[in-house]
């Protein structure tokens, strides 16, 4: 269903924790929070499941206002970064548990924890324990309780974290898959950008409690508001050049470089290129030396000193094309830049 | 080999030095079975004479079968109001958001210090007053006060080992704060409960100075205090029937750690398997 917050914000004593954010996430959506940690992103997950009280503000779901309704009225399922398996139990009374608290008959429970544990695979891991089960099953195990009594909304905090790379690359096909699956209406908590982009409709950017940026992933690493928003998305990360608006464009180090924006002349500004955007054949050369050669098997990974006092990345396919110390004027293609003020805000 | 030799060595020394205690024990369940001449130690015949409390009754004291009933009421009392008490105090303590927490919490601390025999007088008063004194209620409930700080804190620290999202994802489920606790988080403090409840019992069956000085009289008299008696009684000393009523008096304790030898290993280790 469809969730709204409206002006909402949390306190923790006298720390600001959120502060007049709205976000709407529409019906069978699955939506991203992203952040630092610290950025407030789990208390509007908990604010929104109940566990936390809203200082201001107003929370509703499905159109129905929940701001003061208390969590066990909520229909919301949620799936803990640690799982929160209940550990005396087996995998069935586990996702059984919210249906029995509903006093959900026993053979229509059963059929339904049948159900959900086909829909994730788990069948013959029913009559364990979370403690004979590996990270990834009790990972199912965790979304199977969560989704059994269909909730409104599933909430998922930071889900993958405690998983091994492998898995991580599986389960998040996986998430996504079953609540596409089961049109569930979800909001993922994640300090992770390529768990956000990879999973997600859009992603919502949080910093020191606000939002700083609503909008789908692809949208958001081409058009990115901010620095901050553009230095979160992308691996290797974006790296910035100092520059200057002059005349017909911008001047960074001795390079011309044409731009069509606008700003005062003479300010301080600087310009994102990333690692995809820069290699040895682009429009605007700079010269510098090749500090770093990585292989990372399909692309070859370099890290470029340049001669006006910055370092870039590259990222290029296929076999080396500059050693360590070999001196290079490798370049960019302007029209992919980005361009930010000395606000961090882009121009 | 001198590995073996080692061992052997350890093994000899540990078994000169506690001689003495097995010399003691032999003795005592010797002496309770058997007679000997003036003089000397050793036994020269084999006699139940000694364990006589435990089909007639002793000139001047209660029943042993009384003494024995009021003793496990006593024991069994304790344990259940004080696992019953601690384990849901030590959770409001542990985990609700009380008024004057930090309060209860130092004020329980201070309490477990505090010596209990320095607060006997005052006690005897509050029961005099009630009409609680003589009475194995009065004692059990004393009793029970007086390990509820013990108690209370270490249920607390059983509660703080559980993760709170366990809680959360109860609640999340639709589960009542009452209902989590009852289900989600009481069978994971289930070692607490367990080391609690046999640490009570245990001390609830050695207590002596409370049913002594609260509830001496004889129809309300718990085995410790029946076999203090025995030797206060200069003109009837008898010293192998004070052996045979001891041997009686520790053997439930006895079979208590015998059965529940694994059960105490597995609380002291840490264990939390359930």
């Amino acid at each position: 269903m469809r969730i709204e917050l409206q002006h909402f914000s949390k306190r923790f004593g006298d720390t600001v924790v959120v502060s007049d954010m709205n976000l709407v996430v529409e019906e069978g959506e699955m939506i991203a929070l992203l952040g630092p940690s610290g950025c407030g992103k789990t208390t509007t997950l908990f604010a929104i499941s109940g566990v936390h009280r809203v200082d201001e503000g107003r929370i509703t779901i499905g159109g129905r206002d929940v701001t003061r309704l208390p969590a066990q009225k909520r229909n919301v399922g949620v799936v803990f970064q640690s799982y929160a398996l209940y550990p005396h139990m087996t995998a069935r009374r586990n996702i059984g548990f919210p249906l029995a608290i509903r006093g959900m008959e026993r053979r229509a429970a059963d059929r339904a924890i049948d159900e959900m544990a086909e829909l994730l695979e788990i069948r013959p891991l029913l009559e364990r324990r979370p403690g004979e089960l590996s990270g990834g099953q009790q990972q199912r195990v965790a979304l199977a309780r969560a989704l059994v009594r269909r909730p409104d909304v599933l909430l998922l905090d930071e889900p993958l974290a405690n998983l091994d790379a492998r898995l991580r690359l599986d389960m998040r096909g996986e998430i996504r898959r079953i609540q596409r699956e089961t049109h569930t209406t979800a909001i993922l908590v994640t300090h992770d950008q390529v768990e956000a982009m990879s999973m997600c409709d859009r992603i919502a950017i949080m910093d020191r409690g606000r939002v700083v940026q609503i909008a789908a992933p692809a949208e958001m690493y081409e058009r990115p508001a901010s620095r901050f928003v553009a230095s979160f998305l992308g691996s290797p990360p974006i790296a910035y050049l100092p520059a200057a608006a002059t005349e017909g464009g911008l001047r960074v180090g001795d390079a011309l470089v044409p731009w069509a924006g606008t700003a005062p002349r003479d300010t301080p500004l600087s310009i994102g290129v990333r690692p995809e955007d820069f290699g040895p054949d682009g429009p605007i050369r700079l010269a510098g030396t090749v500090a770093a050669v990585e292989s990372h098997g399909r692309e070859m990974l370099y890290a470029v000193d340049l001669a006006l006092g910055a370092r870039l990345r590259a990222i290029q396919p296929g076999i080396a094309r500059a050693r360590i110390g070999e001196a290079v004027a490798w370049g960019f293609d302007p029209a992919r830049m980005l361009v930010f003020d000395g606000e961090g805000r882009r121009l | 080999m001198p590995n073996r030799l080692r061992s052997l060595m350890i093994l000899g020394l540990i078994g000169i030095a506690s001689l003495p205690l097995i010399v003691m024990l032999a003795f005592l369940v010797i002496d309770s079975f058997s007679a000997s001449p003036p003089g000397t130690l050793i036994p020269d015949r084999f006699t139940l004479e000694h364990w006589r409390f435990l089909w007639q009754t002793l000139p001047g004291r209660p029943s042993i079968w009384t003494a024995t009933a009021n003793t496990f009421l006593f024991a069994g009392a304790t344990g259940t109001l004080l696992v019953a008490i601690s384990s849901t105090a030590g959770y409001a303590l542990a985990r609700l958001d009380l008024p004057f927490r930090a309060f209860f919490l130092g004020g329980v601390l201070v309490m477990h210090a505090f010596p209990t025999v320095t607060l006997i007088i005052a006690i005897f008063l509050v029961l005099q007053v009630t009409g609680l004194y003589n009475t194995l209620a009065g004692v059990v409930l004393v009793k029970t006060a007086l390990n509820l700080p013990l108690g209370i804190w270490l249920m607390k620290g059983f509660y703080d080992t559980v993760p709170w999202e366990i809680e959360i994802a109860g609640v999340q489920d639709g589960a009542s704060r009452f209902t989590v606790w009852r289900k989600l988080v009481l069978p994971q403090v289930r070692p607490g409960l367990a080391a609690l409840g046999l640490f009570s019992v245990i001390d609830g069956w050695n207590e002596f100075i409370l049913p002594q000085v609260l509830a001496p009289r004889s129809d309300v008299q718990v085995l410790s205090v029946y076999l203090a008696g025995l030797i206060s009684d200069d003109s009837r000393f008898d010293f192998h029937l004070f052996k045979a009523v001891g041997l009686f008096y520790v053997l439930p304790v006895t079979l208590i750690y015998m059965i529940f030898q694994n059960r105490l290993m597995s609380i002291y280790g840490g264990g939390t398997k359930g």
